[in-house]
């Protein structure tokens, strides 16, 4: 219903729940208050471990981290994937990984810099963070036209930013999506910012979803700070999806508060005013406005929830920060099913060369430093 | 060296109009390394240019704007992302001059960060060279230091030709060498003697440079005087140079950050093999990157090779 009701092209937005929590009846989808209430602790605790990130990276026990601050509700669109179904996820979903069930401790791991983090559970239908823009919509279509021709029940849902949308490739997939009618939703989260530059520089066009009708299929712009309306949009394109009525478009109009990455000074592009301008917007507050209007939310519940979540999140740092260092050899062990000679014999230099140094190391003793590669780097804000 | 670059398109902005820099983030933000930073607030929006996020667009439309009469100087924010716009800079921009038969012989500087150092994340710390070099008409210069990479940025922009300049993007904040403010330029195509020596020629590029003089200075210590050539210039490269040094210290090792299998590394020793065959005392040596993908931070320092792995090398031929 929700497709049919709102079009990109007039300009319309699906909103369910507004800024002070209150909520459109007629639009509500199928979830109950106490899941929205399940689903709003899983928000604080998905918030709470993006704010950690920031800070261990401050105090240099994290590498480079993109935040997801502000866009909790439309990272939370994750939840609403049924077993069945592919997460094929860009940089910043860290929140969507959270939901879809992966160990924070990993996801931590990884952008401590240990590739280790990128070894999801097996079983896991959600595929390695993608570092290239615009990348992985095409692997999504590939995925979900496999599952397709083999009777997979599943959707593949491609999550990417408001800047990847310039991509060739988010464009080729889109059109291949539409041509072969593949189970995909595309994802995008458009938090008004591709690092420096505005949604305005990226399009003419008005809004993304609208793009949808260019390919051949359905799409949408959803309030990305509504909770239920990324729950409502989003159950109803992976239902399309999984009954063979194709792909579909989602745009989540959302806000990042944060910076673009840990390396990003976002003072160079706008100011603390237009962040503070979009605060209203928070996707936490106006849950807690409609939850606790039901009586299903107080400032001492809230204690509690923050308690839990700091359990929770401290316990995945403990985790991650516990993990051995990767040995040196897991350079090579992944490049090739089998390593030809002249990499074994690579990785065999490598090691009598660590041996060596150990021991002259060891001869030195109080000699140098010798932790390789620990020249101060530049900052890259990439 | 993100100043010297920074000063190397002022400079050129000033005297030459028709130049004008494109690519993400490049104006408002000043690039997220900062190198053009104030470029657009003197030069304006109209010649430094926020494009959308596309890098085979930024490269393409780049070659258009070249035949229009501009001096595109497009930056790709990360080598990583060089491959997104492979079409339009090896079978398009590589290729026009052929392709017209002489009539667009297109003046474009492709500016891209280089390298690894920086605990970036993936595809941030990649050094793909090699795939420039073996691209017919492609020009690449990678400096290793601030005083050669405004002189020769300054050449490139007056080149005429397709240019594809590597920065090392660990020296941009680690090395502060003051530059001449005047206007100087360095020859494209020529190497230099970073460091005279006549036991063993080392030769590098980009950030591999300082590692390389860093390793010599270690040698000199154990008894060897090691020459180091800095390639500066990539394609077309100067082996006059290298045979030359070779010639006189009948030793080679070559250094460079990409993976070893047909990395640029390969392609010296054949030219060495080729024209100083004779005058090797010793089989040749590649202190490189290994065969297998750039590991993130943790691992990085393992994968780069540096000083400690050049000086183990070096004993090695030494000791041949
Ligand atoms: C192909 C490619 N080009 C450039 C980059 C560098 N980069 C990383 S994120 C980013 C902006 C992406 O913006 P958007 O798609 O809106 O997603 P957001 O980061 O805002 O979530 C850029 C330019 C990259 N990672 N990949």
């Amino acid at each position: 219903m929700y497709f049919e009701r709102f079009d990109p092209a007039k300009g319309q937005m699906l909103q369910v729940l507004d800024q002070d929590g209150r909520v459109a009846e007629d639009l509500r989808p199928d979830l109950t208050d106490q899941r929205i209430r399940e689903l709003y602790e899983r928000l604080s605790v998905m918030r709470l471990a993006d704010q950690t990130a920031l800070s261990l990276q401050r105090e240099g026990r994290m590498g480079t981290y993109a935040p997801f601050y502000g866009q909790e509700a439309a990272q939370a669109s994750a939840a609403f994937l049924g077993p069945s179904d592919w997460l094929v996820p860009s940089y910043r979903e860290t929140g969507a990984l959270f939901m879809r069930g992966l160990p924070l401790a990993l996801l931590y791991r990884y952008w401590m810099g240990d590739e280790r983090g990128m070894l999801f559970p097996e079983g896991t239908r959600v595929l390695p963070v993608e570092i290239v823009v615009g990348a992985q919509p095409l692997h999504a279509v590939g995925l979900s036209w496999g599952m397709m021709l083999q009777g997979d029940p599943g959707a593949a849902v491609a999550y990417f930013g408001d800047g990847a949308s310039s991509q060739g490739d988010v464009h080729e997939a889109m059109n291949f999506a539409g041509v072969f009618r593949t189970p995909t939703v595309f994802v995008c989260q458009n938090n008004q910012f591709a690092i420096s530059l505005p949604r305005s520089g990226q399009t003419a066009a008005a809004n993304i979803a609208l793009r949808a009708a260019g390919y051949g299929f359905p799409g949408i712009l959803v309030d990305g700070n509504d909770l239920l309306a990324v729950a409502g949009a989003m159950t109803e394109a992976l239902a399309a999806a999984r009954a063979g009525s194709g792909p579909r478009l989602i745009e989540m109009l959302t806000y990042r508060f944060g910076p673009h990455t840990t390396s990003d000074d976002p003072t160079k592009y706008r100011t603390a005013s237009d962040v503070e301008a979009h605060k209203p917007f928070d996707p936490l507050l106006r849950l807690r406005r409609y939850l606790g209007g039901r009586g299903l939310w107080s400032e001492q519940e809230e204690r509690l929830i923050l308690a839990r979540a700091r359990a929770e999140v401290e316990e995945a740092v403990r985790a991650a920060e516990a993990m051995p260092p990767a040995p040196p050899s897991d350079i090579f062990d992944y490049t090739c099913r089998t390593a030809p000679p002249s990499l074994e014999r690579q990785k065999d230099e490598l090691d009598a060369f660590l041996k060596g140094e150990a021991g002259r190391g060891a001869a030195e003793a109080g000699g140098r430093a010798s932790r390789p590669g620990s020249g101060k780097p530049s900052a890259g804000r990439g | 060296m993100v100043g010297a670059i920074n000063l190397a398109l002022d400079q050129e902005m000033a005297r030459d109009q028709r130049i004008m820099i494109l690519g993400e983030d490049v104006g408002l933000e000043g690039g997220v390394f900062r190198v053009t930073d104030g470029l657009q607030r003197k030069y304006g929006p109209r010649r430094v240019v926020d494009t959308p996020l596309a890098e085979s667009a930024i490269v393409g439309v780049s070659l258009g704007l070249a035949v229009a009469g501009m001096l595109p100087v497009p930056e790709i924010q990360f080598e990583g992302f060089l491959y997104l716009a492979l079409d339009q800079l090896c079978n398009q921009l590589g290729r026009y001059r052929t392709r017209s038969r002489g009539r667009f012989g297109l003046g474009v500087v492709l500016r891209v960060p280089w390298g690894g150092g920086i605990h970036a994340p993936e595809l941030h710390s990649e050094s793909p060279e090699a795939v420039l070099v073996h691209t017919p008409g492609l020009t690449v210069v990678a400096p290793s230091n601030p005083y050669d990479a405004k002189g020769l940025l300054a050449s490139a922009l007056r080149l005429g030709e397709p240019v594809v300049f590597c920065e090392p993007k660990r020296l941009y904040r680690a090395v502060k060498d003051e530059v001449p403010e005047g206007d100087y330029t360095v020859p494209i195509g020529r190497a230099r003697v970073a460091r005279e020596g006549k036991d063993l020629t080392i030769v590098a590029w980009g950030a591999m440079v300082r590692e390389a003089l860093r390793a010599a200075e270690e040698l000199q210590a154990m008894g060897f005087a090691a020459e180091v050539v800095d390639l500066r210039t990539l394609a077309p490269m100067d082996s006059a140079a290298v045979v030359d040094s070779v010639r006189k210290t009948g030793r080679l090792l070559i250094a460079h950050e990409a993976p070893r299998t047909m990395g640029l590394g390969a392609e010296i020793a054949a030219r060495v093999g080729e024209e100083a065959l004779t005058s090797l005392l010793a089989p040749i040596e590649r202190v490189t990157g290994f065969d297998a993908v750039m590991p993130l931070s943790q691992l990085e320092g393992h994968y780069l090779p540096d000083y400690r792995r050049i000086v183990a090398g070096a004993r090695k031929t030494l000791a041949a």
